[in-house]
């Protein structure tokens, strides 16, 4: 078989698979956040955390449930990673510096999972099981939370009441992550990843060095990793590690995982909404946007090569595994772009100025296609808001989406939301630019210096966690500035997006007729596309042109 | 349900609407002049007070003060260029509000010149019948509410109010611009006079009901000039995006000059501003309160006045139109049909025998027989003074039937017209025998919602019943089209009538409505709306009696009628000067219109960007890295005539789409889907295009000039 044809039935497996899951999960999803029953494990937490599980909460109470859960998750795993040494299974691990712990704790409360440091060097197993594998669960969830208020938003009616995120949390992970990943993480073993708790084993290598290799439980955190698009790996190489994902099969398999929650939700949105075609319209230009990366990351990695060593390995293989090869590289990095999930099993910073920007060109739009779990759903669902805001005006209606009006205070919170991502990705670059010691760090001159820096606070910003690499970024400087953007980038959107909830939530439905604008139509899949192409488009271009545009158009 | 139809003002039948052909709401010419006579007005609007109430073009005026001081310091033709482009492009936006305005206020100058400073006269102590009256003069503007004063003819009347005692009638051209007199009496639903308005005979008392600086007069000065006006909610939400896209953009380019630092291509401020200028949405930003005026205007063309922008916008949404039945959807009165024989008479005869009964009726019933009879049956037309010995019997409440005694040679020939019942009851009392064929026809007509009139007439001995006459409600030509139309649009139409329910399904049937209300009272009327608003919909009605101002208060959408009662007129959010109900139906186009005109203008604002960006990011960083010359796909002649062609497209374009933004966007009734598809194509397409091409030819022209090579 040939790479061509094994690249196109990856792809093809992919879409399948994908396709097949749409359905059951997304129906499944539905019910158990739609569901009036708790388990009895369920009402236990809720009597032990003194949760009400049947009191739904305002959106502002059900914000202020977030941001107190995610505070309080981000200091115990500072103080973990501070105090690792004094804990068990520390397998030698020292303190981890406080930048760090502060950039790391953030990171993966943020379902970002920017890593600054080499897991297997800085992490003990306790903490890489207890603290940042827990958040993997929670901060997936979270994510979901929020997706359900804003959904909840649009079905209900006259109501100031959006949901309880305890009860969206604890369903989440008991229900959804928590099975998904046991099984997933059997499936990762039984395929060669490795689950165990030893420590640095040190062994020669036939050149005669000698090479230290740490054990450790990685197939459990690995599942979740890619379920729940955090993307933080167990390894500093992270999916390219082949502890961490061995064969071409695992690494399918992971891209599967990445993928399918985030393409899933489109049809719990469009079940909860009672109209599936909603949902359809929904995924179609998650998928529109997602194919379409694929196609052109992957034509410029067979295709766009400069030197000559590309051309005898038929395409840029510099960065990337020789047992995945380009394809499924390609593969993995748009879905890992896109998805917000942000692990790697090539480094995008070796990829053509194409390819590599493309990458950084699918953060820019703001993790959407299909984004990462609940959090590509909402902001897809206000970016499709200002698309039927400015469409339906054209229909001479006040817009409305879903029975929805869509006036002053809707636009506002949909503007802020649109607003804040760039504004954090922009000023940190303009900031990192402006300072000589910064832009020292930058491991390449030129244009693609400056792709290196606009990438990682394009990927912290839009809590991807993906490195382009090249940047030294376990500086106190970069720790605490992406630190900041990861904050703001995960918990200002969901101040807005859960404000927008409330405000849907206490309308009165408007009812449908002929003159209301369609929004399961191809005609809203080709408009919203348009809108989130130009939208962030034209945000981003002046730096796009000066990073891969400059570098690519040489 | 009360609704009186005005003698001369354009009754619906003096108004012959052609709904059958393709309509497009039209909006009044933008004469070239405006734009010249406006331009002081528009320079004055420079001040920062007013800018920065439009967040787009504040940002532009900031930018253009900058560029200057630039300019001041660093001069250069370039410099110089796009300082001046942008002055220009501030003054532009100010230009489409200020012809706006200026429309509107030509026409508060007239209503200003009628406004009254007469003299009032107040009576100090009135009661009902009352003859023998002290009064007081007073200064109209001091008049209270509550307040009694007199008028008799030739005086102007001092403020709004209802007629308590008397009648007059009244010259209302001061605002409705129509010459003729209307009448005006105490009680009833034409009791509203107008202050301004002058009494032409008779005398009249009349009750204050406006505080002074709040008469109607003032309103609609304050309307028309803009002085009252708000911004609506959906122009907010539209500001707010705009005002966010323009902050993103603007952290776009103060970011960018790091980059380009870095880049070694640090950039001028000149550049930077220009580069802010291109990309913020200023083509709408600069359009956006003119369209707002402009749609308050052509409800003013119309003779509609909008108390607020938002009823206009309202009317856009509107889900459900309450129609009365009467003036709206059927001519006012019934008409004669066709002529139904008996057995044994010719329709001719038949014809013959209703058009003389009906000579000297000068009902509209009547009329329309007479019509009917020489039109449709080919009956000579005949006239009274023609038949020698004619005697007509007029109709009486008692007799329920009018007709005419003709004595030719010695002859008298009897012709009855009337009510089934009476007409039968005198042809059998002069020896006819009704025969039950004409109970049948009557049956069945009465069936239908028709009105029947029997014709019988008596020539020397037996009276004879002839047949019956089909009196119906014509529905207007080409008002089923127009509800198809609104069908389309996803407008539900009901119609409110007081007729019975059979009558009311006739009707409603032929006239092709969704829905009716029969023996509709004001409480059905009010509850009707209220459940409709229940399920989130948006109602729009007319009226005009004082028990409609509950309903009118209530619908989302109230269009009173102005010779309608002030009761009625205060509950409404709208007037209709010509007491035309079937102008709502325009009103609700004019809404979708305003709504379509900015949701357009937006789009070809964004789309124009592309283009933009082409032009200047090539022209900003080509020395940097010349592979971003390959972006310059125009073939843009220099950097500086490059960034140059854009601003000045940019404010240029604004110029050109006044007309546009004043007159309103094409809009043909249709689906959503359907009207959204022909809008992207032609504001989307035309916005990703048309910059192209006009960066081109500026940049063809411009780099003539030596500084800008």
């Amino acid at each position: 078989m040939n790479d061509t044809l094994a690249g196109w039935l990856q792809v093809l497996a992919l879409i399948g698979a994908l396709a097949l899951s749409y359905r059951p999960l997304g129906d499944y999803l539905a019910r158990i956040l739609t569901s009036a029953k708790h388990l009895r494990a369920e009402r236990l937490i809720y009597r032990l955390g003194g949760v009400d599980g049947d009191a739904d909460q305002r959106w502002i109470g059900y914000l202020r449930s977030v941001l107190a859960f995610s505070l309080v998750s981000v200091l115990f795993l500072y103080g973990f990673m501070r105090l690792q040494n004094h804990l068990l299974l520390s397998i030698g691990m020292q303190a981890v510096a406080p930048d760090l712990s502060f950039n790391t704790a953030v990171s993966f409360v943020t379902n970002t999972n920017w890593q600054s440091y080499s897991g297997e060097s800085t992490m003990g197993h306790l903490v890489q099981m207890a603290g940042l594998a827990v958040q993997n669960f929670v901060s997936a969830a979270v994510g979901i939370a929020v997706v359900t208020a804003l959904i909840r938003g649009f079905t209900r009616k006259k109501t100031d009441r959006v949901g309880n995120f305890w009860v969206d949390l604890t369903r989440i992970v008991l229900r959804v992550l928590l099975p998904l990943s046991f099984v997933l993480a059997l499936v990762l073993v039984a395929n060669g990843v490795i689950e165990n708790f030893h420590a640095v084993h040190s062994i020669s290598t036939i050149a005669g060095d000698s090479q230290s290799l740490t054990g450790g439980p990685v197939a459990s955190q690995e599942a979740i990793k890619e379920l729940g698009t955090n993307g933080g790996g167990f390894y500093n190489a992270n999916s390219a590690h082949p502890f961490e994902n061995p064969n071409a099969f695992t690494n399918w398999l992971e891209i599967y995982l990445l993928l399918v929650i985030g393409f899933a939700l489109p049809r719990t949105f469009g079940r909860m909404v009672g109209d599936n075609r909603q949902g359809y319209a929904v995924v179609a230009v998650m998928g529109l946007i997602w194919a379409a990366s694929v196609a052109v990351v992957t034509f410029n990695e067979l295709h766009s090569v400069s030197s000559a060593a590309g051309h005898a390995a038929g395409g840029m293989m510099e960065g990337k595994e020789q047992r995945f090869g380009v394809w499924a590289s390609a593969l993995f990095a748009v879905s890992t772009t896109l998805t917000s999930c942000g692990a790697v099993d090539s480094f995008h910073d070796s990829y053509t100025p194409g390819g590599g920007g493309m990458t950084i060109f699918n953060m820019m739009l703001g993790e959407i296609a299909p984004g990462g779990t609940g959090s590509g759903l909402y902001g897809i669902l206000v970016l499709a808001i200002v698309a039927v805001f400015i469409a339906g005006l054209m229909v001479g209606r006040t817009p409305e989406y879903l029975g929805k009006k869509l006036r002053g205070r809707e636009i506002k919170f949909a503007s802020l939301y649109i607003l804040t991502t760039p504004a954090i990705v922009l000023v940190g670059s303009g900031i990192a630019m402006a300072l000589p010691g910064e832009r020292a760090a930058m491991a390449n001159h030129g244009a693609h210096g400056f792709s290196e820096v606009l990438y990682a606070f394009t990927s912290a910003a839009n809590n991807n966690g993906s490195a382009f690499a090249g940047l030294s970024a376990n500086t106190v400087w970069y720790n605490t500035a992406l630190g900041l953007a990861m904050l703001l980038g995960r918990f200002l959107p969901m101040v807005f997006v859960l404000a927008l909830a409330g405000s849907l939530a206490s309308q009165q439905p408007v009812p449908v007729t002929a003159g209301t604008l369609p929004t399961h139509r191809p005609q809203f899949v080709g408009l919203l596309t348009g809108v989130i192409l130009i939208v962030v488009g034209l945000t981003y271009f002046p730096a796009l042109a000066l990073g891969p545009l400059a570098e690519g158009l040489q | 349900m009360h609704l009186t139809l005005v003698e001369p003002p354009s009754s619906p039948e003096e108004t012959p609407q052609t709904p059958q052909e393709p309509h497009r709401v039209s909006g009044g010419l933008l004469d070239p002049r405006q734009l010249i006579t406006s331009l002081p007005e528009a320079v004055r609007k420079l001040n920062p007070r007013v800018m920065v109430k439009n967040p787009v073009m504040f940002v532009v005026a900031v930018g253009a003060l900058l560029t200057t001081l630039s300019a001041i310091k660093d001069p250069s033709i370039f410099a110089w260029v796009i300082a001046a482009w942008l002055w220009l492009t501030a003054v532009f936006a100010n230009l489409s509000e200020a012809v706006a305005e200026g429309r509107g206020k030509a026409q508060a100058e007239t209503l200003r010149r009628t406004k009254t400073d007469t003299v009032a006269r107040r009576l100090l102590d009135w009661r009902p019948g009352l003859t023998t009256l002290s009064e007081e003069e007073v200064p109209a503007t001091r008049l209270q509410l509550e307040d009694l004063v007199v008028v008799e003819a030739g005086q102007i009347i001092p403020g709004d109010g209802d007629v308590v005692e008397g009648v007059a009638s009244v010259d209302e051209s001061a605002i409705t611009g129509e010459s003729a007199p209307v009448i005006r009496e105490s009680g009833g639903d034409r009791s509203a006079v107008t202050g301004g308005t002058k009494v032409l005979s008779d005398r009249i008392v009349v009750q204050i009901t406006s505080k002074p600086g709040e008469t109607f007069i003032d309103r609609m000065i304050a309307l028309v000039e803009g002085a009252a006006r708000q911004k609506t909610p959906n122009e907010i939400a539209l500001n707010i995006l705009l005002a966010s896209l323009t902050v993103v953009f603007l952290l776009a380019v103060v970011t960018l000059q790091p980059f380009a630092i870095y880049a070694h291509a640090e950039q001028t401020i000149v550049v930077l501003v220009a580069l802010v200028v291109a990309l913020i949405p200023t083509t709408i930003g600069a359009l956006l309160s003119a369209i707002g005026i402009a749609g308050m205007d052509r409800l003013v063309q119309r003779n509609v006045l909008a108390m607020s922008g938002r009823a206009v916008e309202a009317a856009g949404d509107v889900n459900t139109l309450l129609l009365d039945k009467t003036g709206t959807i059927t001519f006012g009165n019934r008409q004669a049909a066709e002529f139904l024989p008996v057995e044994g008479v010719s329709v001719e005869d038949l014809a013959d025998a209703a058009q003389l009964s009906s000579l000297a009726d000068e009902t509209p019933e009547g009329r329309s027989v007479v019509v009917l009879a020489t039109e449709k049956y080919g009956r000579r037309e005949r006239h009274q003074g023609e038949l020698g010995n004619a005697e007509f019997v007029p109709f009486t409440a008692q007799t329920r039937m009018s007709g005419v005694d003709l004595t030719e040679g010695g002859l008298t020939r009897r012709v009855r017209k009337g009510a089934a019942s009476a007409v039968t009851a005198w042809a059998e009392r002069n020896g006819g025998d009704a025969a039950g064929e004409v109970r049948s026809i009557v049956d069945g007509i009465s069936g239908s919602g028709g009105t029947p009139l029997v014709v019988a007439e008596r020539r020397g001995g037996r009276a004879k019943v002839l047949g019956v006459i089909h009196l119906k409600d014509v529905v207007k030509p080409g008002i089923r089209e127009r509800f198809a139309e609104l069908r389309k649009m996803g407008i539900k139409t009901v119609m409110i009538t007081g007729d019975n329910p059979l009558t009311a399904r006739a009707i409603a049937e032929e006239a092709g409505v969704d829905d009716f209300l029969a023996e509709a009272t004001p409480e059905d009327k009010m509850a009707l709306i209220k459940r409709e608003q229940a399920g989130g919909k948006l109602v729009a009605m007319t009226g005009d009696g004082t028990n409609d101002a509950p309903a009118l208060a209530q619908a989302d959408v109230g269009v009173a009628m102005n010779t309608g009662t002030s009761a009625a007129k205060e509950a409404g959010n709208m007037v209709d000067l010509d007491s035309n109900p079937t102008k709502l139906i325009e009103i609700v186009e004019i809404g979708k219109q305003l709504l379509i005109t900015r949701g357009a203008l937006t789009t070809f604002s964004i789309a124009n960007d592309v283009a933009k960006y082409f032009a200047i990011i090539p022209a900003m960083f080509a020395t940097a890295y010349p592979g971003l010359n390959k972006l310059n796909i125009m073939h843009l002649h220099s950097p500086l005539s490059a960034i140059s062609s854009a601003i000045i497209f940019n404010a240029l374009i604004i110029v050109a789409l006044i007309p546009l933004s004043l007159r309103g966007v094409r809009y043909r009734p249709s689906s959503a889907a359907a009207l959204l598809s022909r809008n992207i194509w032609i504001y989307g397409l035309g916005g990703l295009v048309l910059p192209f091409l006009g960066i081109k030819l500026i940049d063809l022209a411009v780099q003539f000039i030596p500084g800008l090579r």
